[in-house]
C-alpha cells in the first residue's frame, strides 16, 4: 500500500514545486467538414468542434478536483485550415471567417486556445496554403484564442525557401497589426521544421492528417520538480545526476499518463500520447534555466550549457518513455525566453545570445521560442534567422521551430510585457549584417543526404 | 460517471489540537466510508496523517465527501485534502 512518504512527496510536487498538467489537448479532424460552400463549412466546422470538444472544461475540472492536480490549459487543435478550406475559400478575407469560427467554438467549450490555422509547406505551397499564410495577420489580429503554425521544412524533402521568405514578411505583418500591444499577436505563430502531428503545447499544436477523428493528447509539466530533486544530488557525478533526472521525469509523466487515460475515459475520445515536455512558465522555482544552474552552470547561457541541455533532454525522454504507453508531440526540455524566468535573469546578465540560443536548439526539443527582437529587424533578417532554425531541423531529423517576436517601436535594452503564463521578455540583439540576397534567391533547398553521415 | 477504483487517500496536515482524528473518522463513519489504513506523523512541529479509505458504499458524491473534509478542516484550522489513490499508485509503483 501507498505509505505516508510518498503521499507527502507527491502532494509536495504540486503544492510547492509547481508539478501541474500543462494542457490537455483534444485533437479534432475537420476533414469531414469540407464543402465548397464557405457558409456550409463554417457552420460544419461550429458544429463539429462544439460537439466533440462539449465536456472538456468539465472533464479537466473533475480530473483537477479527484486527483489534486491543477490542469493549466484546456486546448483544441484541428486538421490544418488550410487543407480544410482550399475548396471554399478565395481569398484571404474567406481563410480569415474559419478563423472566427475557429475562435467562437473555443469559446464556447471554455478551450484556452485552439490551434490548427496552419499549413503544411515543406515542399510546396498550394493556392489555399498561401491563401492562409497571407490571412494570418488578420486572422490573428481579429481573434483572441486561435493558433497558427506553418511547417516550413522536413528532412525529407528540404526547406521550402519560398515559404520561407514569405513568413519573414508576414511575421512583420502580425507585429505591426498588434503594435499597440508590444506585437504580442507574434506569440500565436510559430514556423517549424519537421511538425509532429500529435503536439498538445501551442501555438503549434495541430490534429495531422495521419491522426483518427478525434484524440486525446496531454502535456505535463515539472521543471520545479526536476530543480528540487536535483538539489539533493548537488556535487556528485554525472551518473547520480541523470539517474536522479529520470526517476523525477517517471514520476512526472506518469500523472500525465493517468491523465490522458482518464481524460480519454470520460470523453470517450481515445488517448493519443503523453508529451513529456520541460515546459517552464514565468513563475519562480518553475524554470528549465533554473535546472541548467542546479547542474552547475551560472547562468543559462555560459560554457557547457549545450551539453547540461542535452544530458537533461535525453534524461528526461529515458525516464518518461517507460512511464507512458505512448510518447508523442515535441518531448524534451523547451527553452523559451519569455516564459522563463531563469532564462530572462540569464538575457539581462548577458549571459546567453540568440546564437547560443541557436545551438541550444540543436539538443533540446522545438527552438527559438518566444523572443523579443527589435521592431526594426528587416523581414528578410527574420527569414535568414529562420532558415537557419528549419536547416538545424532538417540535417538533424529533428523538430526545430522559431516564434520570434519583433516588438514594433521597441530595440535592444526595452523589455517586453506578454502577461500571465507568457511572462516578459528583454529585447535581444539580432545580428545586423543583410542576408538580402541568399532571401532573394527563391525556390527551395534539396533534401539532405541519408548516408554518410558525419 | 463509472469509477476505476473506489479507494482515496486523505491527507490532514497542520497544527495539532485534540480531536483531529475523531472528526475525521466520525465524518466518514456517518458517510458509510471505510478506513483502510491510518499512518499518523509530525513533520516539524505540524500535524501530518494520512488515511487510505473505501468509497464503495460511500453515501455522497467523491466531490461532496471533499467540501464536506473542507469544512470540517476550515472548522478545526487544518488543512484536509481527498484524493483518488491512483494518482500516487501511478507515481509510486512500477
Amino acid at each position: 500500500m501507498i505509505n505516508i512518504w510518498e503521499v507527502n512527496e507527491t502532494n509536495k510536487m504540486v503544492e510547492q514545486e509547481n508539478l501541474d498538467v500543462r494542457t490537455i489537448t483534444i485533437g479534432i479532424s475537420l476533414l469531414s467538414c469540407i464543402d465548397s460552400d464557405l457558409k456550409k463549412l463554417n457552420e460544419k466546422i461550429y458544429e463539429r468542434i462544439t460537439t466533440v470538444a462539449r465536456d472538456l472544461a468539465a472533464a479537466a475540472e473533475t480530473i483537477e478536483n479527484e486527483y489534486g492536480i491543477p490542469i493549466v490549459n484546456k486546448r483544441i487543435s484541428v486538421t490544418p485550415v488550410a487543407l480544410v478550406g482550399g475548396a471554399a475559400c478565395r481569398t484571404t478575407e474567406d481563410f480569415v471567417t474559419i478563423a472566427h469560427t475557429m475562435d467562437r467554438a473555443a469559446q464556447a467549450v471554455g478551450a484556452n486556445l485552439i490551434g490548427g490555422y496552419s499549413a503544411l509547406v515543406s515542399k510546396g505551397m498550394t493556392e489555399a496554403d498561401e491563401l492562409l499564410i497571407r490571412s494570418i495577420p488578420e486572422a490573428l489580429c481579429t481573434t483572441e484564442r486561435v493558433c497558427s503554425s506553418v511547417n516550413l521544412a522536413s528532412t525529407r524533402t528540404g526547406i521550402n525557401m519560398d515559404a520561407v521568405r514569405l513568413m519573414g514578411e508576414i511575421l512583420l505583418e502580425v507585429a505591426e497589426r498588434s503594435k499597440d500591444r508590444d506585437s504580442v499577436d507574434c506569440m500565436k505563430l510559430v514556423v517549424f521544421c519537421n511538425a509532429p502531428d500529435d503536439n498538445p503545447f501551442m501555438a503549434g499544436a495541430f490534429h495531422g492528417v495521419t491522426e483518427a477523428d478525434a484524440v486525446i493528447n496531454v502535456g505535463v509539466s515539472g521543471p520545479g520538480v526536476v530543480k528540487t530533486a536535483l538539489e539533493k544530488v548537488r556535487g556528485e557525478n554525472f551518473e547520480t545526476l541523470c539517474e536522479t533526472i529520470k526517476k523525477t521525469a517517471f514520476k512526472v509523466t506518469r500523472v500525465g499518463q493517468l491523465v490522458a487515460q482518464e481524460a480519454s475515459r470520460m470523453l470517450h475520445i481515445p488517448f493519443g500520447i503523453v508529451d513529456l515536455s520541460l515546459a517552464p512558465t514565468p513563475a519562480v522555482g518553475d524554470s528549465v534555466a533554473d535546472i541548467l544552474c542546479e547542474i552547475g552552470l551560472e547562468y543559462a547561457g555560459a560554457p557547457g550549457t549545450t551539453a547540461a541541455l542535452a544530458l537533461l533532454n535525453d534524461q528526461v525522454k529515458k525516464g518518461g518513455v517507460m512511464a507512458s504507453s505512448y510518447v508523442g508531440g515535441l518531448s524534451g526540455a523547451f527553452i523559451p525566453v519569455s516564459e522563463d524566468q531563469g532564462m530572462i535573469d540569464a538575457v539581462q546578465a548577458g549571459a546567453i545570445t540568440l546564437e547560443k540560443l541557436e545551438a541550444m536548439t540543436c539538443v533540446c526539443s522545438v527552438g527559438l521560442d518566444m523572443i523579443a527582437i527589435p521592431g526594426d529587424t528587416k523581414a528578410t533578417t527574420i527569414s535568414g534567422i529562420i532558415a537557419d532554425e528549419m536547416a538545424l531541423g532538417m540535417v538533424n531529423q529533428k523538430t526545430t521551430a522559431a516564434r520570434l517576436i519583433p516588438v514594433i517601436g521597441k530595440g535592444v535594452g526595452d523589455t517586453v510585457e506578454f502577461g500571465g503564463l507568457f511572462g516578459y521578455a528583454p529585447i535581444m540583439p539580432v545580428n545586423r549584417f543583410s542576408c538580402d540576397a541568399f532571401i532573394h534567391r527563391g525556390g527551395r533547398i534539396p533534401a539532405p543526404i541519408h548516408s554518410f553521415k558525419n | 460517471m463509472d469509477k476505476t477504483t473506489d479507494r482515496a487517500i486523505i491527507t490532514v496536515v497542520g497544527k495539532d489540537t485534540v480531536g483531529i482524528i475523531a472528526r475525521v473518522c466520525t465524518y466518514l463513519s456517518e458517510n458509510r466510508i471505510n478506513v483502510l489504513d491510518i499512518s499518523q506523523t509530525i513533520v516539524s512541529g505540524f500535524f501530518n496523517m494520512m488515511m487510505i479509505v473505501d468509497m464503495a458504499e460511500a453515501k455522497q458524491s467523491f466531490l461532496d465527501c471533499q467540501k464536506g473534509l473542507d469544512e470540517i478542516g476550515a472548522d478545526i484550522g487544518v488543512s484536509i485534502k481527498c484524493q483518488r489513490e491512483e494518482i500516487f499508485e501511478k507515481m509510486h509503483r512500477i
